[in-house]
């Protein structure tokens, strides 16, 4: 995807929650890629889990498969069976629960491709919502495969037409965030949930620390009203990143506009300078309410 | 030297904040060490080790997170700093999930739910439970009618595997054969099979409920017809009341649990028809949630049927203990949802 329709992307999905102490916030709803990139993460984990205990089972030399085949297998496989329905029902409904409630609000799925489940108002999210999303998520998702998996192997003849209704009708749950904004399960819309994203940032180092060379280059009113709040923010990135060849091009440009001449071997010590400046006349034009988003404005 | 590498790393004041050159970023100094306390706070939350966090730190983590979401508030409109904008929205933003977040686990919803919020948000649906039940007795009407009218009706209703040679005019003794008591080997797979099995039918009931409830209507009758139809075939061999007494042991729980989630299904379809003077996802919402909690309560109910199913049914034999055993449950589940105090609400 090109920079500029990620930036589309980011900006529709873009949303503000007001906390309850009043305080914006702003939110990005996850991508209904990254979701089902998650639901298919998590329903990989189960299946390989049951994968690994049915073969811990019979690494202590109980095979279901053996046992199954004679009639008079006895307790050890009646026990053995009701403890697998019951893992399954567990990795079914347990597994979603138990993560969703937990201080992550999500599940390992969700935690790594960085989503979380938040309340959609801004307020608590009680553990009622969150069983709410999860059980509607059984008629959703795992019926529709379920049935999906019918239709592949057991062949499509003896369906009927009811049987495709009830198709149709899973589908449209199945397929249910492509007809919302939010990209909303039926679960999630139930619940009074979504489904947003969590990046991580660190604390950065201040800027303005490196030594004051205002007296060294002056800069003067004219200079500063060229650039805006964005071109600040992309020189910023640019002195973090700090990678020679950027800086020397950067300080040609900069150079350039306001009609300085450049100079050899001082670029790092010219942005940062050019910077403080630019920044402190941004930010005390900012106090009196005047903004200046870009270059343009 | 080695234990000093697994201490908890010391939040150092930062560098001499009159350095620096712009108000801003003296402003961001003065603050910074409250803003690496919350996040410290809140990075152990989030790992699910509260024990970690001193004393002194959990008493101040409201002031804290209030102090770092004012801290946001004043930088957005002093500040140009976007690499300290962007931690102080995340910083909060994981602040605000983690004092907003969920307040008690698995565990201790459980406990809450089984203690009074399940019979609680039942109560609260009682209108539908009564249209359901309407529902539920009229269908097993129509089944019965139906079929004593035109017996044809009975192979209609019933799907062939499901009648396993129990149809109008079958021998009354091959009759009485099927609702005796099997021999008890593979009993519990049978019953959790079972469980698995009726899961589905009440999950159907509920998820049709979405569609303002009339699927589920027709569902409910179609499957109590069926129930009635079957009635009538043992009524007519007279053994009426053994059928009665066989389907009752589990039947009380099983329908209880259909009951229940057709009328949770129903809640929800209802709530999006008429939703009041809210808006419909507000009243979607609402009811979403209150019969979540009922369907969460249907999966037990369930598990306590395929148990009496496979296991009761099978090896208690007389008709007068299966009446005694399924009208105990009944009895105890009409009193557990009629009279078990709602739980207090400090603690969702």
């Amino acid at each position: 995807m090109s920079r500029l329709a990620l930036r589309a992307d980011l900006a529709r999905r873009a949303r503000t929650l007001v906390t309850p102490e009043g305080l914006a916030l702003p939110l990005t709803v996850g991508s209904r890629g990254a979701r089902a990139g998650a639901l298919i993460l998590d329903l990989m984990i189960i299946v390989f889990g049951l994968i690994a205990i049915i073969v811990l089972f019979s690494a202590v030399g109980l095979s279901l498969f053996d046992i199954g085949a004679e009639s008079d297998a006895g307790p050890i496989f009646n026990l053995l069976s009701i403890v697998m329905i019951l893992v399954l029902f567990l990795a079914r409904y347990g597994y979603f629960l138990w993560f969703e409630l937990g201080p992550r609000g999500a599940t390992p799925g969700k935690r790594t491709v960085g989503l979380r489940v938040a309340a959609r108002d801004g307020g608590r999210l009680t553990a009622e919502m969150v069983i709410a999303r999860n059980l509607v998520r059984d008629i959703e998702v795992i019926l529709p495969i379920a049935y999906l998996l019918v239709i592949a192997f057991g062949g499509g003849s003896e369906i009927g037409v009811s049987g495709w209704a009830l198709f149709a009708w899973l589908m449209l749950f199945l397929l249910f965030p492509f007809f919302n904004k939010d990209a909303l399960r039926a679960g999630d819309l139930v619940a009074g949930t979504w489904v947003v994203e969590t990046p991580k940032a660190k604390l950065e180092e201040a800027m303005s620390l490196a030594p004051d060379r205002s007296r060294v280059y002056h800069f003067g009113e004219q200079e500063l009203s060229v650039y805006g709040e964005h071109e600040l923010q992309v020189l910023e990135s640019v002195l973090r990143q700090d990678r020679p060849e950027a800086l020397q091009e950067v300080a040609a440009a900069i150079a350039r506009k306001i009609g300085w001449e450049p100079g050899a071997g001082d670029e790092r010590e010219f942005l940062e300078a050019f910077y403080a400046a630019l920044r402190g006349h941004l930010e005390s034009r900012m106090r009196f309410g005047e903004r200046k988003l870009d270059k343009f404005s | 030297m080695v234990l000093a590498l697994f201490r908890k790393a010391e939040i150092e004041p930062p560098a001499d904040i009159e350095a620096a050159s712009l108000r801003s970023d003296r402003f961001r100094l003065e603050r910074e060490m409250d803003w690496k306390r919350l996040d410290a706070i809140v990075t152990a939350l989030e790992k699910n080790r509260p024990g970690r966090i001193s004393d002194e730190d959990l008493l101040d983590l409201p002031v804290l997170y209030r102090k770092t979401a004012s801290s946001l508030a004043v930088a957005r409109e002093t500040s140009l700093d976007a690499a300290t904008l962007d931690y102080l929205e995340a910083l909060v933003r994981r602040a605000w999930f983690q004092v907003y977040g969920p307040r008690i686990g698995l565990g201790g919803w459980l406990r809450r739910f089984l203690g009074g919020g399940w019979s609680a948000s039942v109560r609260a649906i009682w209108l539908d439970i009564c249209i359901v039940l309407a529902v539920m007795v009229a269908g097993t009407l129509v089944g019965w009618l139906l079929v004593e009218q035109e017996e044809n009706w009975y192979y209609s209703l019933v799907p062939g595997e499901m009648a396993g040679g129990r149809g109008p005019g079958a021998d009354p003794e091959t009759l009485r054969q099927t609702l005796g008591t099997a021999e008890a080997d593979g009993l519990g797979v049978f019953a959790t099979y079972l469980f698995s099995n009726n899961t589905g039918v009440c999950i159907m009931a509920f998820a049709l409920g979405f569609f303002f409830g009339i699927p589920t209507l027709l569902l409910l009758v179609y499957n109590l017809a069926l129930l009635g139809a079957m009635y009538w075939v043992f009524a007519e061999a007279s053994l009426g009341i053994d059928f009665a007494a066989w389907i009752s042991v589990h039947g009380t729980t099983e329908l209880g649990a259909i009951l229940l989630s057709g009328a949770a299904g129903l809640h929800v379809g209802r709530s999006m028809a008429f939703p009041g003077d809210r808006s419909i996802l507000a009243a979607m919402q609402s009811a979403g949630v209150r019969a979540a909690q009922v369907m969460a309560g249907c999966t037990i109910m369930l598990i306590i049927a395929g148990l009496l199913e496979g296991y009761a049914r099978q090896l208690v034999g007389d008709t007068p203990s299966r009446f005694a055993i399924g009208g105990g449950m009944l009895a105890l589940w009409v009193i557990y949802f009629a009279f078990a105090p709602a739980p207090r609400e400090h603690d969702t």
